[in-house]
């Protein structure tokens, strides 16, 4: 499965990752698709291998895709939820960290709320860390995912590589982890990234920060681009004193099919999900089979996950 | 030691007096008697300190000893030991502690806790809003006279507009001085580092300059509409440096002090995570770091203070936005400011002055301490400013350990603190 261009015990985020390093991930990814196509989705792999699924935060999505992820690899995989709600600032982490050594996992699969805690692990813990999101800060294998989507896509686009790319990343990416892994992920691949979205929902300095282009203007920023990826719209967090209305915001940065005719011929739709229909994006542009690639990015993420965790069981190598 | 003792041979900075010449300094039952080549009577103890600088002892305004309320993450006792290992005789002590040193008893229990354990000259810092809440005044006539020097809300700004406009006004009765940390609440909310790059990238909500700027600019009004003495905590930003420039050029009383850390580091030493890097204010881009460092060396900023502020491990071992706001810095503050004069920023005279004689005159303390005058007390540092050391947080004298210094290579080091003739500190021992 490729050469092993690997030898990272953590994977914290993107921003560590060479384009080789992400090459390899891919590749993997992309031989380990057929096993989830089998009658009997299993590979031995990973048996013996202990995979905890540590989530400080609430998320269907992510963690049943990782727990499938190790468990069609033959890994031993425990979930632990720890409710945010009770965690009094911070105790719960570092004593969480006692228990789980204990149990003397090879991987951790981490969310949590706050940017860093990841780190802040990973320098406290023997296991291998995936960071399954940060608080804003990255969500590296959604990036990992999306880079896998993108890439299937390439020859629709009439393209090879992802050399010239240009992926307009659309909406609240001031709070937002996926837009910042995607945006440094598709920069090592050679890409180019548009942060497109009102002033105040995009990360002060995002230019030199991430070398994203950032307009303000959805329709300047969609012109011409390849891939148009949408972010869900936090309205249980934080729009509150950021944009006057949901109304106002659709109006002028929701995705719609007018707009979309804006992008590259051939261009396709991307969002992490879940959506929020009539928000950020219109149903007829979500439900759209020939744009919407909503659906193959879930299939293509339980295959980056399997990748990630067989990399950093540092199967044949690694750790 | 009582009796003479003469300190002999150093070379002895007094910036009070623009002295800079190599001579001993001879003192009398803890008090200096002469500096120079004094006749020396029959009798006297000798301190050797060939090769050593003989200064001041320095004074240091913003400093947190957390007693009362916090004795788990510092003491007046460990606070004046870090104190003295880092040269420092005279501590300004903020009054954010539990209860807050609002009333005159309570000033009056740090004083007597300063008597009994403390090593080090301890000079409190009364609250200008009663219990820090921002809403009503202290009562500043009756704790000068308990013994405090100035007053501030430190670790909180007095954002309200009007009360602080009364603050400055009623403070004038008593030629007190206004410490402000200035930072508007609306602007800084949810923010735990500085925002700019590096906080886009590590996704952390960040706290804006304009948030300190904009206070100073409304405090600056303030001044002129009262003529209140006014002092910055902490500046951190190149606006407000800008707003104390323009506002010291008109002959208001506005007067501002920077931290080692400010001036040294910025906020890339956040990358990583590391909650010993995390104060409020946060460490700033680099060009307010260059503002800074202009700011002291064109005199804008007068006075170099630590904002010194311990906090146990569990405070720190957490997520960065939970961690506690703060780092301590008395132990360091000499070498790392003796940079400033190795990199051309200041001369000696004036980086001692910033740490000694600049920020006594602020609190009314001239008279006495800060300087090598005559008649002044026998607070003195004798340091080798050649020394090299790495700073290492595990050898630090004080309770908490969590400095932003912890590894880096610095020269300057505190051979002997005096306080009222008494060694309360030596490097050999």
């Amino acid at each position: 499965m490729g050469s092993h261009l690997w030898n990272r015990k953590h994977l914290l985020g993107m921003a560590d990752l060479s384009r080789e390093e992400i090459q390899s991930i891919l590749d993997a990814a992309a031989s380990l698709r057929e096993v989830n196509r089998r009658e009997i989705k299993k590979v031995p792999t990973l048996r013996g291998k202990t995979v905890i699924n540590l989530f400080f935060e609430n998320s269907t999505r992510t963690r049943t895709s990782f727990e499938l992820a190790g468990k069609r690899m033959s890994a031993d995989v425990i979930n632990m939820s720890v409710a945010s709600s009770s965690v009094k600032k911070g105790e719960t982490l570092i004593d969480t960290l006692a228990t789980l050594q204990a149990m003397n996992p090879d991987v951790v699969v981490i969310r949590h709320p706050e940017s860093g805690a990841q780190e802040f692990l990973a320098r406290h813990l023997d296991a291998a860390i995936v960071n399954a999101g940060d608080g804003r800060h990255e969500h590296p294998t959604q990036a990992l995912l999306d880079l896998l989507t993108i890439h299937d896509h390439l020859p629709l686009l009439d393209r090879s590589g992802f050399e010239g790319l240009v992926v307009a990343v659309c909406g609240d990416s001031l709070h937002s982890r996926v837009a910042r892994s995607i945006a440094l992920g598709l920069r090592a691949m050679g890409g180019e990234v548009r942060f497109v979205g009102p002033p105040g929902l995009i990360p002060p300095k995002a230019e030199e920060a991430f070398g994203a282009r950032v307009y303000h203007d959805m329709e300047e920023g969609l012109d011409g681009a390849h891939v148009v990826m949408a972010l869900r719209l936090q309205l249980e967090r934080m729009t509150v004193g950021f944009i006057p209305s949901v109304r106002e915001y659709f109006a002028f940065w929701g995705l719609t099919r007018a707009r979309l005719a804006r992008a590259a011929p051939g261009a396709f739709v991307m969002h992490p999900g879940p959506i929020n229909r009539g928000v950020e994006i219109s149903s007829e542009v979500a439900d759209d089979r020939e744009r919407s690639v909503i659906l193959e990015q879930v299939a293509n993420g339980l295959a980056v996950r399997m990748a990630v965790l067989y990399r950093l069981c540092g199967v044949g190598g690694g750790r | 030691m009582s009796g003479f003792v003469l300190i002999r041979g150093g070379r002895v900075i007094d910036p009070a007096n623009g002295m800079d010449a190599t001579g001993d300094v001879l003192l009398e039952d803890g008090i200096i008697r002469a500096v120079g080549r004094p006749d020396v009577p029959g009798g006297t103890t000798v301190l050797e300190a060939d090769g050593l600088v003989v200064a001041p002892g320095l004074v240091d305004m913003h400093v947190h000893l957390r007693e009362p309320g916090f004795e788990y993450k510092e003491t007046i006792a460990g606070g004046t030991l870090a104190a003295a290992a880092g040269g420092v005789t005279t501590v300004a002590c903020m009054p954010n502690t539990r209860p807050v040193n609002d009333d005159p008893s309570i000033t009056g229990y740090i004083l007597q806790k300063a008597l009994q354990e403390g090593i080090v000259n301890v000079a409190p810092i009364g609250a200008v809003t009663k219990g820090l809440e921002g809403r009503e005044l202290t009562e500043m006539g009756l704790l000068m006279r308990a013994g405090c020097v100035a007053f501030s809300d430190d670790g909180r700004p007095v954002a309200d507009s009007g009360l602080m406009r009364r603050a400055l006004d009623y403070s004038r009765a008593f030629g007190a001085l206004i410490i402000q940390h200035a930072e508007e609440p609306s602007l800084s909310a949810g923010g735990c580092m500085h925002e700019g790059v590096i906080s886009s990238r590590l996704g952390l909500p960040g706290l804006p300059a304009a948030a300190e700027s904009v206070m100073v600019d409304r405090d600056i009004r303030l001044v002129e509409l009262t003529g209140g003495r006014y002092h910055v905590a902490h500046i951190s930003v190149a606006g407000a440096v800008e707003a104390v420039a323009r506002a010291r050029a008109r002959g208001l009383p506005v007067s501002c002090e920077v931290a080692p850390h400010h001036f040294s580091l910025t906020d890339e030493a956040v990358v990583g995570y590391d909650t010993d890097a995390k104060m409020s204010p946060p460490l700033r881009s680099v060009e307010d770091r260059n503002a800074l460092l202009e700011g002291l060396a064109r005199g804008v900023i007068t006075v170099i203070a630590t904002d010194h502020a311990p906090h146990d491990s569990d405070s720190k071992r957490v997520e960065f936005c939970h961690a506690s706001n703060g780092v301590v810095g008395l132990e360091t503050m000499l070498p790392v400011s003796l940079e400033l004069v190795r990199d051309g920023v200041m001369t000696w005279m004036d980086c001692l002055r910033a740490m000694t004689v600049a920020p006594a005159r602020l609190l009314g303390l001239d008279r006495g301490r800060g300087t090598l005058s005559p008649g002044s007390v026998a607070d003195l540092v004798l340091f080798d400013p050649e020394a090299a050391w790495v700073v290492d947080a595990a050898r630090l004298h004080g309770t908490s350990k969590n400095t932003c210094f912890h590894g880096r290579r610095v020269r300057g080091r505190v051979k002997k603190t005096l306080v009222a003739g008494r060694i309360v500190f030596d490097d050999d021992l």
